[in-house]
């Protein structure tokens, strides 16, 4: 019985896929435009579009098919149109090569914009000088993986986000590259969703900015060089994982900036070369874990609103100040990091310094107050200030303090 | 004068305490670089030793060897010699003669443990630090007859341009926190050229905070290859200036 | 050869030279005489360009001393207490002093080697006795063959033996038709020496006297009696 249902289901299969028939798009084929075929094409077929340029105006796609590009055809829409419109579930848009949309402040005009629906999977495109990159509005389940994003425009207003998506649900952004746009990758109210070894690089705002999305995951993602970093807002039970911060440089530029967030993980990452490797603000329940702070201005600002927040078995490694605050009331813990700073001894050899380690240095503490000061760093006032302020704490935060430093780094 | 200069800085290579000191740097640098465990660390050490150490010694042992020389200076003044030719000698001599101490003692491990920007940089104002703090300790001297009260004015020189001053800086930032003193800050360091030195290594070394709130003022400032070339004029101001002022007052000295 | 005119200095209040002017010429051996603290070590340092008057000023060969510095190719000194850099040898500092002049050929090295200064050639100034400083001093002051020497004070310190050699070297040099300035106090050492007689008293020249017209003038065959019958007759 089993195998008769068996053998049944394997035809009916078979049947649905000898329906699906391939459409052939070219200049040298007898459809020469892709709308033509959208057209032509059935529910499940496969258009297969030959290189060469396309001036599709508006591509709206209203039916679950699969383009798939051969040689990255190129999509031009002129500055004028939103070059690709999805209004379909399961449409796979791959391979393509799409530019020039259309710049608005009215409509967000996206290279590839999903409309209201679930399960599309755009994969390997390269999108040039678009307003918006690939843009989802509302969709579930869909899958943005292998694109590569440049955008070009020279001021913020000029230029949208890479992907940008706006209340979705079980999304996937994978491995894409984004570069030039305002905000590499941005999510607003989009839940249960991962962001997985991207590459966001010299945007003009924030490399990832995260905004009341809940229950979400970023791991193994770079965020290299972007105008203010990452920003993780208003948002709680977010996993961030072995993504890598580097050289985010500026007044108010962060490897991330944390602000309402609460149970969450922080955990394997490293920040390198940050004005600020993390500045947390009205944080709560976090644990951060084996991170690596890194020769950053900052290694970790941590405003007195944030309570709860653990740290854990980082390391922190040649930062101008390792932890900076605003006031006195510290309601988190600090302990087994390790800190180069950390001028104690461990007379027993268990490998944890005998004396707590204050990270916060009463110099830090006085810039915080008043910045220009930062102009006698390093001056023997100032080494002198900090010595004294180790023997008789005063204005440093009396337990703001690791009690148990570890004296060798983490292997991270 | 090239003659001059040769046998004065003969007399203080020979000299025991510039031995000293070069040995000192060298242990001390030695030692930061292979105790600490990251070269970074060993750098932050140099850099105290370069802003406290390099112009205490610079100052006092000048100002000593001046009023040590002034037999010496005696002797060439009965001879055919232009004052100026003396003194200048004696400048060049001490300013050679701890130049290359500095270079050897802190300069040897730089090179072989670090030779980075941030490295080379320290090495170049510890050098200028040194030449500098020669001349102040000749404006010093010929200010002063009295030995004891020239050792005295050159302790308190010394004191003043690495603590003193940066005090009333502190002070002058608190005092006015209400406003935007960026800018007159950047002029202020004009006036100490051991806070010149210290900025210009802490643009290599601590890039990264000085990129964030005012620091980005200094970076644009200081950090730009205009700004690296008026630093090192002003410093070579504060080599000429007090020199120069010396040379008119000896010119004028009774021995 | 030597002109001082109109020379006043002070050290703060005190005034050390009071409108200082005499002249002397070739073949002089002049003493300059006076109690401690008369300005003689001032003047002569004036002379050698150490010390810059308030006003007026030395000619040297009718040309203003202020403006040049070569003139002291043409001057010996040996300085009362001779102040030498410590860390060098006798015969360093010799070996400097003829690079320094550029003058390797024809020195007078005739007190180096009645002084037995050549053995001493490999010790340190450091180390000298004050009697061997005055020897070194001596020595240099000769060696260039100056057309003025200057001798400040060049028998103290010295022992009965070196003293008579330096005085036998300053005798033989006046007959060479050289200007000799001494200062000294021990007026006995100076009566066979001296030409001429400059008596100092509180930064004034007293007077300026040859020694012969001095000593006819008051009488006395000795110079210290003579100077000292001079002085009692102007004091008083």
């Amino acid at each position: 019985m089993k195998a008769i249902i068996l053998i049944l289901c394997s035809c009916l299969c078979l049947s649905i896929i000898a329906q699906c028939t391939t459409v052939r798009v070219g200049k040298q084929q007898a459809i020469t435009t892709i709308t033509d075929g959208v057209m032509k094409a059935g529910n499940n077929d496969t258009i297969i579009v030959e290189s060469g340029t396309y001036h599709e105006k508006n591509l709206v796609i209203a039916k679950p098919i699969v383009l798939l590009g051969i040689n990255h055809p190129v999509l031009d829409g002129d500055h004028k149109y939103e070059p690709v419109s999805i209004k379909a579930d399961n449409v796979v848009f791959d391979g393509f090569k799409v530019c020039n949309s259309a710049i608005s402040s009215i409509v967000d005009y996206g290279g590839i914009k999903i409309y209201n629906r679930r399960y599309v999977t755009i994969s390997n495109n390269i999108l040039e000088d678009c307003f918006f990159g690939i843009y989802s509005q509302n969709c579930q389940g869909c899958i943005i993986k292998g694109n590569k994003l440049t955008a070009r425009q020279a001021q913020e207003q000029q230029s949208g986000n890479g992907i940008h998506c706006w209340k979705c649900d079980s999304m996937q952004i994978i491995a894409n590259t984004i570069t030039g746009h305002r905000d590499g990758i941005y999510f607003e109210f989009v839940t249960n969703s991962i962001i997985w070894r991207n590459i966001s690089t010299k945007n003009m705002r924030y490399g990832l900015h995260f905004m009341f999305s809940n229950s979400d995951t970023y791991a193994a993602n770079v965020f290299e060089n972007n105008g203010a970093g990452v920003a993780v807002m208003f948002s709680h039970h977010v996993k961030m994982f072995h993504n890598y911060f580097k050289e985010n440089w500026g007044d108010a530029a962060y490897g991330i900036l944390l602000k309402e967030i609460s149970d969450s993980y922080i955990d394997g990452n490293k920040f390198e070369k940050n004005t600020s490797g993390i500045f947390i603000e009205g944080a709560s329940r976090i644990e951060m874990y084996n991170n690596s702070f890194k020769d950053n201005g900052w290694g970790l600002k941590i405003q007195a609103s944030c309570m709860d927040i653990v740290l854990k078995n980082n390391n922190f490694i040649g930062n101008t100040f390792d932890v900076g605050t605003n006031g006195s009331l510290v309601l988190n813990t600090f302990t087994h990091n390790y800190w180069d700073k950390y001028e104690g001894y461990d007379l027993n050899r268990d490998k944890i310094g005998d004396v707590p380690y204050r990270p916060v240095s009463m110099f830090s503490m006085v810039v915080e107050k008043n910045p220009p000061a930062m102009i006698l760093f390093r001056s023997l006032i100032t080494v002198l200030m900090d010595k004294s302020e180790k023997v008789i704490p005063s204005l440093t935060p009396e337990n703001l303090r690791d009690d148990h430093p570890l004296m060798k780094p983490l292997q991270l | 004068m090239i003659k001059i200069v040769k046998y004065i800085l003969l007399d203080i290579l020979r000299n025991k305490i510039v031995l000293a000191y070069t040995l000192f740097l060298l242990a001390i640098s030695f030692t930061v670089f292979s105790l600490e465990d990251s070269v970074q660390k060993g750098l932050l050490s140099l850099l105290n030793l370069i802003l406290f150490i390099v112009p205490l010694v610079n100052i006092i042992f000048s100002t000593i060897y001046i009023y040590n020389s002034s037999e010496f200076i005696e002797l060439l003044l009965s001879q055919p010699i232009k004052r100026r030719s003396i003194w200048l000698s004696l400048f060049i001599g001490l300013a050679s003669a701890l130049s290359i101490s500095f270079l050897i003692g802190a300069g040897i491990p730089v090179i072989l443990y670090c030779s980075s920007a941030t490295g080379l940089m320290m090495v170049l104002m510890g050098v200028l630090i040194s030449i500098i703090f020669v001349s102040i300790a000749m404006l010093a001297t010929v200010k002063t007859r009295d030995k004891a009260k020239g050792i005295g004015v050159a302790i308190m020189l010394w004191l003043y341009f690495s603590l003193v001053f940066d005090g009333l800086v502190l002070f002058l930032l608190f005092q006015f926190a209400d406003y935007p003193l960026e800018q007159p800050m950047i002029g202020l360091t004009a006036f100490n050229p051991l806070d010149l030195g210290r900025i210009m290594i802490l643009l290599k070394m601590d890039v990264s905070a000085l990129m964030g709130y005012t620091g980005a003022i200094f970076k644009d400032f200081f950090g730009t290859q205009k700004g690296l070339a008026l630093s090192i004029f002003v410093m070579l101001l504060w080599i000429c200036l007090p020199l120069l002022f010396s040379l008119r007052k000896f010119n004028r000295k009774d021995l | 050869m030597i002109e001082a005119i109109n020379i006043n200095k002070s050290f703060g209040k005190l005034q050390v030279l009071n409108d200082i002017s005499f002249s002397s010429g070739v073949g002089e051996c002049i003493a300059l005489i006076g109690p401690n603290g008369c300005g003689k070590t001032t003047l002569i340092k004036c002379l050698l360009g150490m010390v810059v008057p308030d006003s007026g000023g030395f000619r040297f060969k009718g040309e203003d001393i202020a403006k040049g510095w070569a003139y002291r190719s043409l001057i010996g000194y040996m300085p009362q207490i001779g102040r030498y850099p410590e860390n060098m040898k006798i015969g360093q500092v010799m070996d400097m002093l003829t690079d320094i002049r550029q003058k390797h050929d024809g020195l007078d090295e005739d007190l180096i080697g009645a002084f037995q200064l050549k053995k001493l050639y490999n010790k340190r100034m450091g180390t000298l006795s004050g009697g061997t400083m005055q020897k070194v001093s001596a020595s240099i002051a000769f060696l260039f063959r100056p057309e003025v020497l200057i001798l400040d004070e060049p028998t103290a310190g010295l022992d009965p033996i070196a003293s008579e050699i330096l005085k036998e070297k300053i005798l033989v040099e006046k007959q060479n038709g050289k200007l000799f300035l001494i200062t000294s106090h021990i007026l006995s050492e100076l009566d066979d020496l001296v030409s001429h007689i400059v008596y100092m008293q509180d930064g004034h020249i007293i007077f300026y006297k040859a020694i012969d017209a001095l000593k006819t003038e008051v009488g006395e065959t000795k110079l210290a009696k003579a100077v000292a019958h001079f002085m009692n007759n102007t004091t008083s």
